[in-house]
């Protein structure tokens, strides 16, 4: 074993490792505890900046070895991988930094340390997992390592919504296991390749095999909330800020995502599976959630509720964009990975300084207050207008992209459904907009705290306005090299490939 | 070379004698002491089976059909580990377990837990190596009346009643047995186990002889619906005593189903049986984990979860019922699938049982409602518990996983797709009844009186056993190769 058989594990190894240690920490060993969590962070970040290196020369990255004979355990890095490895240890930091502010005064901070590293291990496992089974192996764990994030608070409302998260996301993956299991059966052992691996069966297994992509896709589609499999997402909004907002931009409704984009192009082939008229279905799914989920946001006054929603519609973009076919609707599914990400990252690191600061939770309570946060409510205001679509930030260029990809692709009217959630998500980001900067405030605001020099404590403010900022940037600079775009385009030439 | 292997029987035989006459405050010394010294020989076998291959030898010299057979193969093998690693943790544990403990006649159960506990550990060793069938009647009786004699040990009332109750099914049981091999040694004058197999048809006695013996062996490893002796003896034991049960005492007769299944029977079984075994399987995971979701009690969960646990073990009798070809790419599959989930149900369902102890210790009463704040107080315990109901459900990396993978991917390769829902649906209950028995330790504690402290080194039996049933996934391969050793599931005959 070298350096490169090895990176894909220690990548693994560094949050995992993390996450052990800080389990045996004592409750009051915070400085250790804030050491590790941001060693472990900063290492992952290092180990992977070390790969994507390595990779634009050229090299490759790989861990493999047999779980029991016949199935391999296989970490792989490719470009596809990279897209969510580098959003989740990225985000991964930022949001550490955002818990550690947010969780000052909460009970039992090891137990959540602990499985908020174990969280983004299984993120990371599953962008890294180089064939079904293993990404099978990191989906359930991320399952596992959530469960006790989403009912942190020990509450009776908390452990319900844990209840039904659990539900879901098992029933879920019990159709997963299925599928991946006899998917194994029929076709023996594979890897996930660009542009797919399984045209080659035989043709008398494509009934099997369409069977066996609506399994994985209703199993995926819990995760990405695909409605009418999104129940668990707003009740889990009971869960502590970070952790919603881990759950909505990284780990649990992009590992569905990725999984869709996994089983449409490096298992099935997107040539393939639309040979076989699995896409077709996909693409109504997709436009159906994210209509209905802008629908549904419109009408909550919980922030948070309504932050659910918008992610409910915004993560359908991802399958949207992969199940149309040709290069242009890829690459704006698969950017829409990353930007949507950021953006609503943001916007929940916004909400948990609302609510942790001055307990701001219902949208009718934020007359004015932008006065208050004026720089928190700058970078909410940039992640909202991207969400909305307008340019230069971030979700315009998913938006541009995936509206260009239906056209290329033959289906106007899925420019429609664009439209039509552009204008759902102006209908319900603008009027908490306009209320914040615009009204007038109630009162004084409750002040959870003494108000500091800054509008809210430094480790909250800061991870957000990194985000906001980042939203804008890779909007602005969607053109550059290192862009989300760019990587993005590079997968997309690959996965058309002959 | 080879006369280690009466050691592996006799050295706990004569700690469990050394601790009747001992008793008192020297019978747990000794016991622990046999305990580590039973251990250590078990991985001197292993060293020996792994560097000379598969063994047998004749005790006293004599021969079959008179003398005695021993035989260890990759299948005895892991047994005897298996037996070894939970029996070394589970004395750990009760060494100090019962000078906590506070139910009725404390002193008497501290003492006449070793001869017993002892006394089945050479009896299951016995089983394990045994090489032919009556050999394995005597220690399968032996192995009952020992768990009957441990079920009893505090002889407070309900305990009495589920004693009775157990050791009436365990007799019935032994006789079916009994009455099996005596039809077979009427017909072919031997009992070696493997010389049999050689010469049985499918005629109307072997038929017979197998119904009579399967039934027996069912009642014994309470398979739905010949479990309802389980539940009431599992749950009104003591804490390690029911880890013993659940984890070894259910297998032992499962190992002598799977022998008969693969030695002695091949050319007698058919189809039919095999989907009925499948059947009730099946209606174990259903019926068990039904049950199970309506306790209130926790060990009567952890009871009820192990009726459904043991219907994943029936699935591989339809897989290779009448099966022509002996090396079958499935057949090994089914077969390794089943050998794990052995394994880390017994791992698993041990934690989980020792847990449950721990929990008692503490909180002075095993229901649920109680549980509130466990999580809090007693984290370690709440997440050994967690660490093996992951196993139990069957999710990566765990043992459990691996299990369920290796057998849904057998059935799915046979075509008899029928029994994944079985399996599926059984993950899916296993998590619904082990998330509510989690639920209430992560509530807010009610104030009230607090936990009493625990030993800290029980704590960390129960956990290591939990990280095990985990761990035995990551290691799956290593672990199904040494059970491979000496071909033990070929058809037809053995590997002698």
């Amino acid at each position: 074993m070298n350096l490169h058989e090895w990176l894909p594990l220690l990548i693994l190894g560094s949050s995992l490792l993390t996450g052990i240690c800080i389990f045996f920490l004592a409750e009051e060993q915070r400085g250790l505890r804030t050491f590790l969590n941001l060693a472990g962070a900063f290492i992952k970040l290092a180990l992977v900046v070390y790969m994507v290196v390595g990779m634009a020369r050229g090299e490759t990255y790989e861990t493999r070895f047999p779980i029991v004979l016949g199935f391999d355990f296989v970490l792989k890095a490719d470009s596809l991988s990279l897209l969510l490895v580098g959003l989740s240890s990225g985000l991964w930091l930022l949001t550490t930094v955002y818990a550690i502010g947010y969780l000052e005064h909460w009970k039992n901070r090891s137990r959540f340390f602990g499985f908020f590293s174990f969280c983004v291990t299984a993120s990371v496992g599953v962008a890294l997992a180089g064939n079904p089974i293993t990404f099978f192996i990191f989906y359930e764990f991320l399952t596992l390592s959530t469960y006790p994030l989403v009912i942190h608070r020990g509450s009776v409302e908390a452990l319900r919504a844990g209840r039904t998260y659990l539900w879901y996301t098992m029933a879920g993956g019990a159709l997963v296991f299925t599928g991946v299991v006899w998917l194994h059966v029929l076709v023996g052992s594979v890897d996930f390749r660009e542009a797919g691996v399984l045209a080659v069966v035989d043709p008398s297994l494509y009934p099997s095999l369409t069977l066996i992509f609506a399994l994985l896709i209703c199993g995926l589609g819990v995760k990405a909330a695909l409605v009418p499999l999104h129940g668990w997402l707003p009740v889990a909004m009971v869960a502590p800020a970070p952790v919603s907002a881990l759950l909505h931009a990284v780990a649990v409704v992009k590992a569905g995502a990725f999984g869709i984009v996994r089983v449409v192009y490096d298992l099935f082939g997107v040539q393939f599976a639309d040979q076989l008229g699995l896409l077709t279905p996909l693409t109504i799914a997709a436009s159906i959630t994210i209509l209905y989920g802008s629908l549904r946001a419109l009408t909550q006054d919980d922030l948070k509720k309504r932050l659910a929603y918008s992610t409910v519609s915004q993560v359908s973009y991802i399958a949207l964009g992969v199940s149309m076919i040709g290069a242009t609707a890829t690459i704006g599914g698969l950017v829409h990975l990353v930007h949507q990400g950021i953006m609503k990252i943001t916007l929940f690191f916004c909400a948990g300084i609302f609510a942790e600061t001055v307990h701001v939770k219902a949208i009718s309570n934020m007359n004015g207050i932008g006065r208050r946060f004026p720089l928190t409510m700058g970078a909410f205001t940039i992640g909202a207008l991207g969400m909305i679509g307008v340019p230069p930030v971030a979700g315009f260029i998913s938006k541009w992209y995936l509206g260009l990809g239906a056209m290329a692709s033959g289906q106007p009217w899925v420019l429609l459904v664009l439209l039509g959630s552009t204008a759902l998500n102006a209908g319900y980001f603008l009027p908490v907009l306009y209320r914040a900067w615009f009204r007038d405030p109630d009162g004084p605001w409750h002040e959870e705290g003494p108000v500091g020099r800054l509008e809210a404590p430094w480790m909250l403010l800061v991870p957000c306005l990194i985000t906001g900022l980042l939203s804008l940037l890779t909007g602005v600079f969607a053109g550059a090299d290192w862009s989300p775009l760019s990587l993005a385009r590079i997968i997309a030439m690959k996965e058309y490939l002959p | 070379m080879t006369s280690w292997l009466p050691l592996l029987v006799l050295l706990p035989f004569a700690g469990a004698v050394l601790c009747l006459l001992v008793r008192g405050r020297g019978a747990p010394a000794i016991g622990v002491a046999t305990s580590l010294a039973t251990a250590a020989l078990v991985l001197f076998a292993l060293w020996s089976l792994q560097t000379s291959g598969p063994v047998r030898v004749q005790v006293g010299g004599w021969g079959a059909p008179l003398g005695i057979d021993l035989a260890v193969d990759g299948l005895s093998m892991i047994h005897l580990i298996m037996t070894a690693v939970i029996g070394l943790f589970i004395s750990l544990y009760a060494n100090r377990y019962y000078d906590g403990y506070r139910g009725g006649q404390k002193d008497r159960a501290r003492e006449l837990f070793w001869p017993f506990w002892l006394m089945l550990w050479g009896a299951m060793n016995a089983l394990f190596v045994s090489a032919d069938l009556f050999n394995l009647y005597v220690v399968l009786e032996l192995v009952g009346l020992s768990a009957v004699g441990l079920v009893v040990l505090t002889g407070t009332r309900d305990v009495l009643g589920a004693g009775l109750r157990y050791l009436l099914t365990a007799l019935a049981g032994s006789m079916c047995y009994l009455m099996g091999v005596a039809l077979l040694y009427a017909a072919h004058g031997t009992l070696d186990l493997f010389a049999i197999g050689a010469l049985i048809q499918s005629d109307g006695v072997s038929r017979a002889a197998l119904m009579l013996m399967v039934t027996g062996l069912l009642m014994k490893t309470a398979v739905f619906p010949l479990h309802f002796w389980l539940p009431p003896a599992h749950a009104s034991a003591t804490a390690p005593v029911s880890a013993l049960l659940s984890a070894l005492v259910v297998k032992a007769s499962f190992y002598i189903l799977l022998r008969l299944w693969f030695d002695v029977f091949p050319g007698v079984t058919t189809p039919l049986l095999g989907n009925l075994l499948g059947l009730l399987g099946g209606g174990a995971i259903l019926w068990g984990s039904l049950q199970a979701l309506r306790q209130k009690r926790l060990k009567l969960l952890i009871a009820y979860s192990t009726v459904a646990q043991l219907g994943y073990l029936m699935f591989l009798f339809p897989v290779t019922a009448g099966m022509a070809d002996g090396s079958s790419l499935w057949l090994q599959e089914v077969s390794k699938g089943t050998v794990c989930h052995v394994l880390s149900h017994a791992l698993a369902k041990a934690s989980i049982f020792l847990s449950a102890g721990l929990f008692i210790l503490a909180a002075g009463t095993d229901q649920m409602s109680a549980m509130k704040g466990l999580a809090e107080r007693m984290p370690l315990t709440v997440f050994s518990m967690a660490l093996a109901a992951v196993s139990l459900m069957g999710l990566p990396p765990s043992g459990g996983f691996i299990a369920k993978w290796l057998i849904m991917h057998a059935v799915l390769g046979v075509g008899q797709w029928w029994w994944a829902p079985f399996l599926v649906i059984g993950g899916l209950l296993t998590a619904g009844y082990m998330f509510m028995m989690l639920r209430p330790a992560f509530l807010e504690p009610d104030p009230g009186p607090g936990l009493k402290p625990v030993p800290r080194l029980l704590e960390v039996c129960t956990l290591a056993l939990a990280m095990l049933s985990i761990g035995i996934g990551i290691s799956a391969a290593n672990l199904l190769n040494l059970v491979m050793i000496g071909n033990p599931f070929s058809i037809p005959g053995g590997g002698w």
